[in-house]
């Protein structure tokens, strides 16, 4: 009996297995295979920028939602993680109460279940209120609010899981808190990267946020007060486009887009393997 | 301050020390104050841009009617909020039992370097954004779905339906249910499963007995964390729910969930203030969901991990 159901499990387990990697591999092999082909037919499209009518088949490419997105992300990671390295620091023993470090997690917690289109709502209001339109820099701050939970999260876990001993011996030899808090970022490098990637992987492929915040222009963005878009929305707006050639020129922007995050991740864990060397131990 | 024996050079080092300490240890108070004043500022913002609507329709009739017709002046979202329901348990539903069993073959029974190599893929995996998701499922899945209803069942539908958005979903959560589940079940002591084996368990009673009440906690945040994302997920869910605002009578017809109400409204919203601040209020019924299931989550797991400890 025991051993029936034993057998049972087995093949519930390796069909479970089945059924998760085969539909995420469906979505891979679909987006990577048409978005291959149809960047084979028109490479040019990744590189120009939209004509005047290119939602409705005209002819044109995406290369300001990827010129968009990087804008958006780049800083806006970098931003955050620099408040997540300064908050994570903060919830420390040394520096406030057991007490108040648990409130500000279960506030980030909260955070980090909030939905991104809230977020967009969020910033959305403060623009109007200035009655400006959607721009560069409201997009900006508002993936600064999705990334700094995400981010907070990792680095506070990573920091936290440095070894006593190695605190105890710096402040020993008489360092500040400053100083000793230099030594456990350096401690945890690895856990930050991991924490930083995953933070801007989100922020990549939001739309909700973007859509806005920052709207969804067909025109190359020129600065921090200028309209654009990103490449999310763009494969939101292309997906439910009428005419075939613009559909597949979502799967093109998706390929995109899935390409950079493959790359991310990649590089991510070569960091990773690079920086461990300033993990004692293990 | 004042040392003896201590030369003023090593003094005044010393406290520009000090200084710098003060003063990152303010910089990083100003940091975290600022998450406080976000989540307080959400709040208010959303109650303030909703007000104008609260103000002239009672609250029960914004939650409890289904007839969102904005040239009427009518703005019951009670169909988005079901929708919503409907979806995100259906696709937890299917979701959690086969995420699970994945994850504990991997953890469990899987070698070692199979393990290794899938769970990586897993957790790269869980790095794809929704949009392609949503992109996949529009263009490969729903014709094809449409048409096989039809053929099989006789039940006509667009394939833009609740079953689909449903499954977008059970896709989408599938990997950061399996890789956390991995990561908590191998994070467990090796001498946990010796002990359950040596007592003449097989390998799933020990399973099933042992590791999953250690690894509960870990487990069920897993969960969690995958049903938030199902529940405020937009875009992919906007993409193939067809966006019609009634209640649907069976999986396979076009519904709306909060957010997807939210993003198919935007268009209009900025024109008409009422219809403006009548999101708003959707959006605030959306968070306050999401804080409260948050909340609970939080509750319910620290329970768990006091009595199930071992």
């Amino acid at each position: 009996m025991r051993y029936l159901e034993e057998k049972i499990v087995k093949i519930l387990m390796i069909s479970s297995i089945f059924a998760v990697l085969g539909s995420l591999l469906f979505i891979l092999f679909i987006t990577i295979s048409r978005g291959w082909v149809s960047i084979k037919e028109n490479p040019g499209i990744i590189f120009s920028t939209p004509g005047p009518r290119y939602l409705l088949g005209g002819e044109g490419g995406f290369f300001h939602a990827i010129a968009g997105s990087l804008y958006m992300v780049v800083p806006s990671t970098i931003i955050s993680l620099i408040l997540a390295c300064l908050i994570a620091l903060f919830l420390q023993s040394e520096y406030s109460s057991k007490r108040v470090s648990e409130i500000i997690r279960l506030f980030m917690d909260i955070l980090w279940g909030t939905p991104s289109i809230i977020y967009g709502l969020f910033v959305l209001t403060i623009l109007i209120s200035f009655h400006q339109r959607g721009c560069l820099l409201a997009g900006i701050v508002a993936l600064i609010f999705l990334e700094l939970p995400i981010i907070t999260r990792y680095v506070d876990e990573s920091i936290s899981s440095t070894p006593k001993e190695l605190k105890e011996i710096a402040y020993s030899m008489g360092l500040t808190r400053v100083e000793v808090s230099k030594i456990v970022l350096k401690y945890s490098t690895s856990g930050i990267i991991a924490g930083v990637l995953i933070g801007l992987g989100r922020a990549l492929g939001d739309a909700a946020s973007i859509i806005f915040t920052t709207g969804a222009a067909s025109t190359m963005p020129k600065g921090l007060f200028s309209s654009g878009t990103a490449l999310p929305v763009v494969i939101f707006q292309q997906a439910s486009s009428f005419y075939p050639s613009v559909r597949d020129h979502a799967y093109a922007a998706a390929f995109i887009l899935i390409i950079i995050i493959l790359v991310l991740s990649i590089t991510s864990r070569l960091l990773q393997k690079k920086f461990s060397k300033y993990t004692v131990g293990d | 301050m004042k040392v003896k024996g201590v030369s003023k050079k090593v003094v005044n080092r010393l406290s520009f020390r000090l200084v710098k300490d003060n003063i990152s240890r303010k910089i990083m108070i100003v940091c975290t104050s600022i998450i406080f004043l976000l989540f307080v500022s959400f709040v208010v913002l959303l109650v303030l841009k909703s007000n104008l609507v609260i103000s002239e329709y009672s609250i029960k009739e914004l939650l409890f009617s289904s007839f969102w017709e904005p040239e009427n002046h009518k703005y019951g979202f009670f169909s988005a909020t079901f929708g919503t329901f409907i979806v995100t348990i259906f696709s937890m539903l299917m979701a959690i039992p086969i995420s699970i069993l994945a994850a504990v073959y991997i953890a469990e029974y899987s070698p070692y370097k199979v393990r290794r190599y899938l769970s990586s893929f897993i957790d790269v995996l869980a790095g794809i954004p929704s949009v392609v998701f949503g992109l996949c499922m529009l263009l490969g899945f729903v014709p094809v779905f449409s048409v096989l209803m039809k053929k099989w069942f006789q039940i006509e539908t667009t394939g833009m339906c609740l079953f689909t958005a449903s499954i977008t979903l059970t896709v989408m959560v599938f990997p950061i249910i399996v890789s956390l589940t991995v990561e908590s079940l191998r994070a467990l002591p090796v001498e946990l499963r010796e002990i359950s084996l040596s007592l003449g368990s097989t390998k799933w009673q020990m399973i099933k007995k042992t590791l999953f009440k250690a690894a509960g906690p870990g487990i069920i945040s897993a969960i969690l964390l995958g049903f938030g994302r199902a529940l405020g997920e937009t875009m992919a869910v906007a993409m193939v729910i067809g966006s019609k605002n009634n209640i649907p009578t069976s999986l396979f017809e076009s519904g709306q969930t909060l957010p997807s109400l939210i993003v198919s409204s935007f268009g209009e919203m900025m024109s008409v203030p009422e219809e403006q601040s009548a999101l708003f209020f959707v959006a605030l019924t959306l968070f306050v969901l999401v804080t409260v299931s948050n909340i609970i989550a939080k509750v319910v797991n620290n329970k768990l991990k006091k009595r199930w400890r071992y």
